[in-house]
């Protein structure tokens, strides 16, 4: 019933825009929303094997204080790059990728705004992230923490190419994470459905509207950070080089004005997945709605506020050390009035044990226990104690960790079936999340205690006799359990693939826009502009009477649809321009200016390419278009 | 269910080993703290950590009972669809104040009470600590002291720290003292803490407090320890004096020490290395190197990774990389030299001759690890 129509553009064009939509070509020039998103969270879930198996093998050395699995190079190593891929390569992909598949389909739109910058970002992180691990192989990966602090940074304290990696690498990914960060503001704000005021957008695309914001004002800081260093490292500038009377300290201001945002950047899709998950299986209405988007937006400008709070023991002082504890502290509000919220909830519901929610479950538990010890941390006094001990450590894998990752996980399980098609088995789901929790608590918990019996972090050996032994021997059993809990996760996702039941539109009575086109999305998403009446419109929808509903203008979803529904045109475009800056890169790195200035030639023809290859796309029309109730 | 039994006994088991927490003492815990400023810092955790237990209990007891209460029953009507209620949102918006309140006011009053900077007066102790990959330089400028590693401190004064770098950034850490303050190159930093009155371990006559590097310096930063020794005053006063005219064996009768002192001029030691009085009114070495003066009253050897055993400090010379992996410190002997083994007992003898009245073997070994 669908008629494609190509439009014909010709003018000035090198390659035609490419029309695959099957094979290795269609998802190099893709710039559909969902395969872009599947693409993210892919990527992202194996950046974090990796990070996963980085962290097993810290453990194992940690195991006991004369273990001998790596030398004291390669486990900087490993630490460096763990958390590099988590923070980076990992969490803030997979909130971005969920975002990247969700937010369309919650917002009633077709596409976002910019279809070949959204492809562009996927890219340049891909390849960025790709990038950092061929560090590996040339040489070594970086070493100096994923807070890169300056002097260690500088060519006198590290002559390797590490850091260099680490630098460009970030550096690019951190351009495409901003592209798409805008992408997703323009989408959020033009591209909502027909009656969906910004008081009935779902909570998670709120959540990602106030998480791209701050990606927005976050990044700069951080980009200015690594040019700042790639001069100094390629061209011999001066900006973190003691010997010349730098002030190392600017660089922990720059990266912490971005390192707390992120934070939160981090938090707040989780945050939002949370607040899908738990009114869906309570088969209620999320309570206090405009409370919830209120604290949201409050975090995101504290989130600005706080960053000195990483820096509580080099000597700032007392009276800054104080104003940046307080805003630390005022941060806690919103955060405890979030959890508050989700229980208030569940209060009254009809609470279906489902896989997701027993990670929302877990995510409550664990975000508590992580925001209780953050607290803590917010003391300079108590701080000057337990800053880069492994108390901090499981502060902040309780928050990142528990509350961002435990509800990814419940986000993969709850939109499995809209990305397929198919369904996870529950039962399986059930017992890897209790292993996983578990092995999560049980690797985390006992740092709380190691860290207050005097273990620094970022050490592969600790003193012997001074009562660390049990609980690092905990720890390391505990990541035992949670990989088996991963591996389970892993086959779960297989078995699902290949064997999972097939479900329709809504299998979970969920209430958002996402759950009422077909399970996987046609390419179109919707064959009908939805209009949107109140809040939870599929709820409503199925519940007229249990719902506060606004009649919609007649005409509203037909207006938007009387020219059919424009289909954005793949390109190639997006993809050689990442490919270009990533060569860039690797070619200043070798200090090959010839090479680098080819690339650079390259890359503003693939920008010409992109703004002059035409229009492209075509027009899908429906006949008869149904009516919509 | 033994799912949702699970669910229910998980709080419950997690909160068990928090309460167990509250006795976690160590050599090198912030639990066992044996200073003005430890003692600030430990009693506010221990104030959170009392606020936290209602927090707790109120949090995930609503939870459970939620939980329970309202699970899905065969015959569940469907729930109202309420989106929340104004006074419930007020209450509990204001319940995290409150907590928040109860928390901020004692903590603002301890960051003054503990890191205003203290001026020094003639009755303090001023030691200037220099970090460097991966050692620690103790000077006194009050006595013309500089020592390594081991910093002594008289009991019942103020000690006050003037921190820097000397290449990278590190983090003096002294957990049961005064928690820790960075060293940052081009910056001078300050840490200050009153050491009590009393010693406690009367049997020794000095009490011995670990502590570490706590920021990543790469390389051997694992092995980056020092000691803090707390001793009465007049043997503090003995051990400046010590430094002050450093004893050592210029004519030992002990052959092996006549040895060692000829190795660590002909193996080039004092070419990193100070050695006081190695040489009449002579110094040596380099400032970022260890000053190995009067070696034989120090407690531990590399960075207090090693007690300062003969064996100890023989092996330590003889294969720094296999004792502290990454440092500086070169192997002098190729594995196959057969003089290796008895050249480096030689100059650990000599080293543990510094200081020591006679020349003769180190002080007494009992006295690592805290009290």
């Amino acid at each position: 019933m669908a008629t494609a129509q190509p439009t014909v553009t010709t003018r000035g064009k090198i390659f035609n825009r490419p029309t695959w939509t099957t094979g290795i070509g269609s998802w190099l020039t893709t710039v559909d929303h969902k395969r872009l998103g599947l693409l993210y969270i892919c990527s992202a879930f194996l950046f974090m094997l990796l990070a996963a198996g980085e962290a097993g093998l810290i453990r194992l050395q940690l195991l006991t204080p004369t273990m001998k699995i790596v030398n004291p190079d390669h486990f900087n190593q490993l630490f460096t790059m763990h958390g590099v891929t988590m923070v980076f390569l990992a969490i803030m992909p997979l909130g971005i990728g969920l975002a990247n598949y969700f937010v369309p389909l919650q917002i009633g739109a077709r596409d976002l705004a910019f279809p070949r910058l959204n492809a562009f970002g996927y890219w340049i992180y891909a390849l960025g992230g790709l990038m950092i691990y061929t560090s590996w192989f040339l040489g070594g990966a970086p070493d100096v923490g994923w807070f890169a602090y300056a002097p260690l940074t500088s060519l006198s304290h590290n002559p390797g190419l590490g850091v260099d990696f680490y630098m460009f690498g970030l550096f690019i990914s951190g351009i495409g994470t901003t592209g798409t960060a805008m992408n997703l503001i323009v989408t959020i704000i033009n591209m909502r459905a027909p009656g969906m005021t910004m008081m009935r957008v779902p909570v998670f695309t709120w959540m990602i509207l106030i998480m791209s914001f701050m990606v927005i004002y976050a990044f700069p800081p951080l980009t200015i950070a690594f040019i700042e260093v790639i001069l100094d490292r390629t061209f011999g500038t001066l900006f973190f080089v003691q010997e010349a009377g730098a002030l190392p300290i600017l660089w922990q201001h720059l990266f912490w004005i971005f390192g707390h945002p992120e934070v939160y950047i981090i938090i707040l899709p989780a945050f939002g997945v949370i607040s899908e998950i738990i009114p869906t299986f309570s088969r209620k209405s999320l309570f206090g709605y405009p409370v919830m988007i209120l604290s949201g937006i409050l975090i995101g400008f504290m989130g600005a506020a706080v960053w000195t709070h990483h820096m509580f023991t080099t000597g700032l002082g007392p009276v800054v050390n104080t104003a940046f504890s307080l805003t630390s502290f005022v941060i806690g509000i919103p955060t405890g009035i979030k959890i508050f919220n989700w229980l208030g909830t569940m209060w009254g519901g009809s609470i279906r044990f489902t896989t997701p929610i027993i990670y929302a479950i877990a995510f409550l538990i664990t975000f508590t226990l992580g925001g209780i010890t953050g607290i803590m941390l917010a003391m300079p006094t108590f701080d000057a104690q337990v800053h880069d001990t492994y108390f901090v450590v499981a502060h902040f894998h309780y928050v990142m960790g528990g509350g961002a990752l435990l509800s990814y996980l419940g986000a993969l399980y709850y939109w499995f079936p809209k990305m397929t098609g198919r369904m996870m088995s529950e039962r399986l789901g059930k017992i890897a999340a209790v292993i996983t929790v578990i092995g999560f608590h049980g690797i985390f918990f006992p740092q709380h205690i190691a860290g207050l019996l005097g273990m620094p972090r970022r050490i592969q050996t600790y003193p012997a006799g001074i009562g660390l032994e049990l609980w690092n021997a905990l720890s390391t059993m505990g990541s035992w359990l949670m990989g088996i809990g991963l591996i389970l996760i892993l086959i779960n996702v297989i078995h699902g693939l290949t064997r999972g039941k097939r479900v329709g539109n809504d299998p979970w009575d969920a209430r958002t826009l996402e759950w009422e086109t077909s399970s996987p999305p046609p390419y179109y998403d919707f064959e009908v502009q939805p209009v949107v009446n109140s809040l939870d419109p599929l709820w409503a929808r199925k519940h007229p009477d249990a719902m506060h509903v606004t009649p919609p203008a007649p005409d509203a979803g037909a207006k938007y649809d009387a020219g059919g529904v424009h289909i954005p045109g793949q390109s190639w475009y997006p993809f050689l321009a990442s490919a270009a800056i990533m060569f860039g890169c690797y070619a200043l790195m070798y200090d090959n200016f010839i090479l680098a200035i080819v690339c650079g030639l390259f890359f503003i023809f693939t920008i010409f390419g992109w703004a002059f290859e035409g229009v492209g796309g075509h027009h899908v029309h429906f006949d008869g278009a149904k009516e919509h109730a | 269910m033994p799912m949702r039994w699970l669910r229910r006994a998980l709080p419950v088991a997690f909160l068990a080993p928090l309460l167990a927490g509250c006795s976690l003492d160590g050599v090198q815990s912030i639990m066992s703290p044996a200073a003005s400023i430890a003692r600030e810092q430990h009693g506010l955790f221990m104030w959170t950590w009392y606020l936290s237990i209602p927090v707790m209990v109120g949090v995930f007891g609503v939870l459970i009972y939620v939980l329970f209460k309202y699970r899905r029953r065969k015959d569940d009507k469907m729930p109202d669809q309420s989106h929340g209620n104004p006074m419930t949102e007020v209450i509990l918006t204001i319940v995290p104040i409150i907590i928040v309140i109860m928390v901020a006011v004692p903590s603002v009053r301890s960051i003054f009470r503990t890191q205003t900077v203290v001026q020094a007066t003639s009755d303090d102790v001023v030691i200037h600590v220099t970090g460097y990959q991966w050692w620690w330089k103790f000077e006194y400028p009050q006595y013309g002291v500089t020592t390594a590693n081991e910093m002594h401190i008289p009991a019942g004064k103020r000690v006050i720290l003037q921190l820097n770098s000397g290449d990278v950034v590190h983090a003096f850490w002294a957990p049961r003292l005064a928690g820790k303050v960075d060293l940052i190159p081009n910056q001078d930093n300050r840490l200050w803490f009153d050491t009590d009155a009393d010693i406690k371990d009367q049997d020794a006559g000095f009490d011995v407090y670990t502590g570490q590097c706590a920021e990543l310096c790469l390389g051997a930063h694992a092995y980056m320890r020092f000691r803090v020794v707390v001793s009465e005053q007049d043997e503090f006063d003995d051990w400046v004096a010590d430094f002050q005219q450093p004893t050592v064996a210029t004519t030992a009768t002990d052959p092996l020490v006549a040895q060692g002192r000829q190795l660590v001029a002909t193996k080039g030691c004092i070419g990193c290395h100070n050695i006081g009085n190695y040489s009449e009114g002579m110094k040596f070495g380099q400032p970022q190197y260890p000053d190995l003066t009067n070696f034989g009253l120090r407690h531990t050897v590399g960075a207090a990774v090693l007690d300062a055993t003969p064996e100890n400090v023989a092996t330590w010379i003889r294969d720094p990389q296999e004792v502290k992996p990454g440092t500086r410190m070169p192997t002098l002997w190729q594995a196959s030299d057969p003089n290796r083994d008895q050249e480096a007992a030689a100059i650990a003898a000599y080293l543990l001759s510094l200081g020591v009245e006679g020349g003769t073997q180190a002080m007494a070994q009992a006295s690592t690890g805290g009290n």
